[in-house]
C-alpha cells in the first residue's frame, strides 16, 4: 500500500491541474466572445453604410 | 429502440484522481485533427473571401464539436472499450474518469460549439454540425454499433460530413461539389475501418460487436474492401472534373488510387495482418494527400482543370 499522504498529494495536483486548466478554458471562450462579437458588429456596421 | 442510458460498465479502478490532459483524450485529438484537416479544405474550397477571425471560429468549432461527439461515444461505449486492446487505455474503462463525467463534458460542448457556430458564423453551418455530431453520437454510436454490420458504412457520414460543414461555414452555403468531397470520405471509411479492424484479432467478437470479420468471416471483408475502393478510387477522380479539383489533385488521386486498388487487390489475395495493416496505413496517407492537393491548390491559386 502507498501512503495515503502521498495519494493525498497526487489528487490535490490532479484537482489543481483542472482548476487552472478549466480557468484557462473558459477564460478563452470569454475573450473568444468578445472578439467574435467586435468582427460581427464591424461587419454589420460596415454594410448598413453608416 | 434506442436505449436512454449507458450500458452497464464497472470500472475497474475508480480511485485514480483525473488530471485535466484526461479530458483531452475524451475529445479524441487525433481524431479530431483529421476532421478539422478536412473541414479547412472545404472552407478554403468555396473560394470565398473570409474574415480570419470568423474562419478560425467556424474551424474551432467544428474541432470542439468533433471533440464532444468523441466525449460521448466514449461515455457510451465505455464497456466495449474495456474489453478491446486498442481502447482499454481510454479515460473511462481505465477508471480514470467517472462515465456521467464524459457525458457532460459531451453535451456541454456539443450545445456551446453549436451554438457559438450559428450565433457568430451561420445557421447553415451549425445546422449541419449539429447534425454531425447527433449522427456520430446517436445514431452510429447508441444505435447501429451494436446492431448490424453496417455500422460503420452508414455511420461513416458523421466522420464525412466536416468539409461540408466548413464550406457551409465559408459560403453559406452546401453546393455539390462540397458533397462530392463528403462523399470520397463516405465510400473511403468502409475500406480503411475494415482494414483496421482485421489487424485486431478477435477483440470485436468478445466486445460483441458486429464489425463485418465478425459476422461475415475475413474473406468476405476483404472482398467488401476492394469492392468499396472500386467505387472510392474513380469518385476520388471526380473533383478534377467539376471544377474543384487542379493537376496536382488530379495526379494525387490517379497515383494514390493506383496504390490504393493494389493493396486492395494484394489484401484479397494474400490473407496475411501485415496487408491489412499496410492498406490501413495507406488509406490514412491517401485520404491526406488528396484533401492537402486540393488544399494546396485552393491556398496557392491554382486553377481548377476545365476537362
Amino acid at each position: 500500500m502507498s501512503d495515503p499522504k502521498d495519494e493525498d498529494a497526487a489528487a490535490r495536483k490532479a484537482r489543481n491541474g483542472r482548476n487552472i486548466a478549466l480557468f484557462v478554458g473558459l477564460l478563452a471562450f470569454v475573450i473568444l466572445i468578445f472578439i467574435v462579437t467586435i468582427a460581427r458588429l464591424s461587419g454589420n456596421a460596415a454594410s448598413t453604410g453608416f | 429502440m434506442l436505449k436512454t442510458s449507458a450500458p452497464e460498465f464497472d470500472p475497474a479502478a475508480a480511485a485514480v484522481p483525473a488530471r485535466w490532459q484526461d479530458y483531452v483524450q475524451l475529445l479524441k485529438p487525433r481524431v479530431m485533427s483529421l476532421v478539422v484537416f478536412t473541414a479547412v479544405t472545404g472552407l478554403f474550397c468555396a473560394n470565398v473571401p473570409l474574415n480570419p477571425v470568423l474562419a478560425a471560429t467556424a474551424v474551432l468549432c467544428i474541432a470542439v464539436g468533433a471533440g464532444a461527439a468523441g466525449a460521448l461515444n466514449m461515455w457510451f461505449d465505455a464497456d466495449i472499450d474495456a474489453v478491446m486492446r486498442r481502447t482499454r487505455g481510454r479515460p473511462v474503462p481505465a477508471g480514470r474518469v467517472q462515465a456521467a463525467d464524459a457525458a457532460a463534458l459531451g453535451i456541454g460542448l456539443s450545445l456551446a460549439s453549436v451554438g457559438l457556430m450559428g450565433l457568430a458564423v451561420n445557421l447553415l453551418a451549425a445546422g449541419l454540425l449539429a447534425f454531425t455530431i447527433f449522427f456520430y453520437a446517436v445514431v452510429y454510436t447508441m444505435w447501429l454499433k451494436r446492431k448490424t454490420p453496417q455500422n460503420i458504412v452508414i455511420g461513416g457520414l458523421a466522420g464525412a460530413l466536416p468539409p461540408a460543414v466548413g464550406w457551409a461555414a465559408a459560403s453559406g452555403t452546401a453546393p455539390l461539389n462540397a458533397w462530392l468531397l463528403v462523399a470520397i470520405i463516405f465510400f473511403w471509411t468502409p475500406p480503411h475501418f475494415w482494414a483496421l479492424s482485421l489487424t485486431m484479432g478477435d477483440d470485436y467478437e468478445r466486445a460483441g460487436v458486429p464489425m463485418l470479420p465478425v459476422t461475415a468471416g475475413e474473406a468476405a471483408t476483404r472482398r467488401q474492401i476492394l469492392i468499396y475502393s472500386l467505387i472510392l478510387v474513380p469518385l476520388a477522380i471526380v473533383p478534377a472534373f467539376t471544377g474543384l479539383g487542379g493537376p496536382v489533385y488530379l495526379a494525387v488521386a490517379a497515383l494514390g488510387g493506383v496504390g490504393f486498388l493494389a493493396l486492395a487487390t494484394r489484401l484479397l489475395t494474400r490473407a496475411e495482418r501485415a496487408e491489412a495493416k499496410r492498406l490501413f496505413g495507406f488509406s490514412i496517407l491517401y485520404l491526406f494527400l488528396l484533401f492537402a492537393a486540393l488544399l494546396g491548390e485552393h491556398l496557392f491559386g491554382v486553377r481548377a482543370l476545365n476537362l
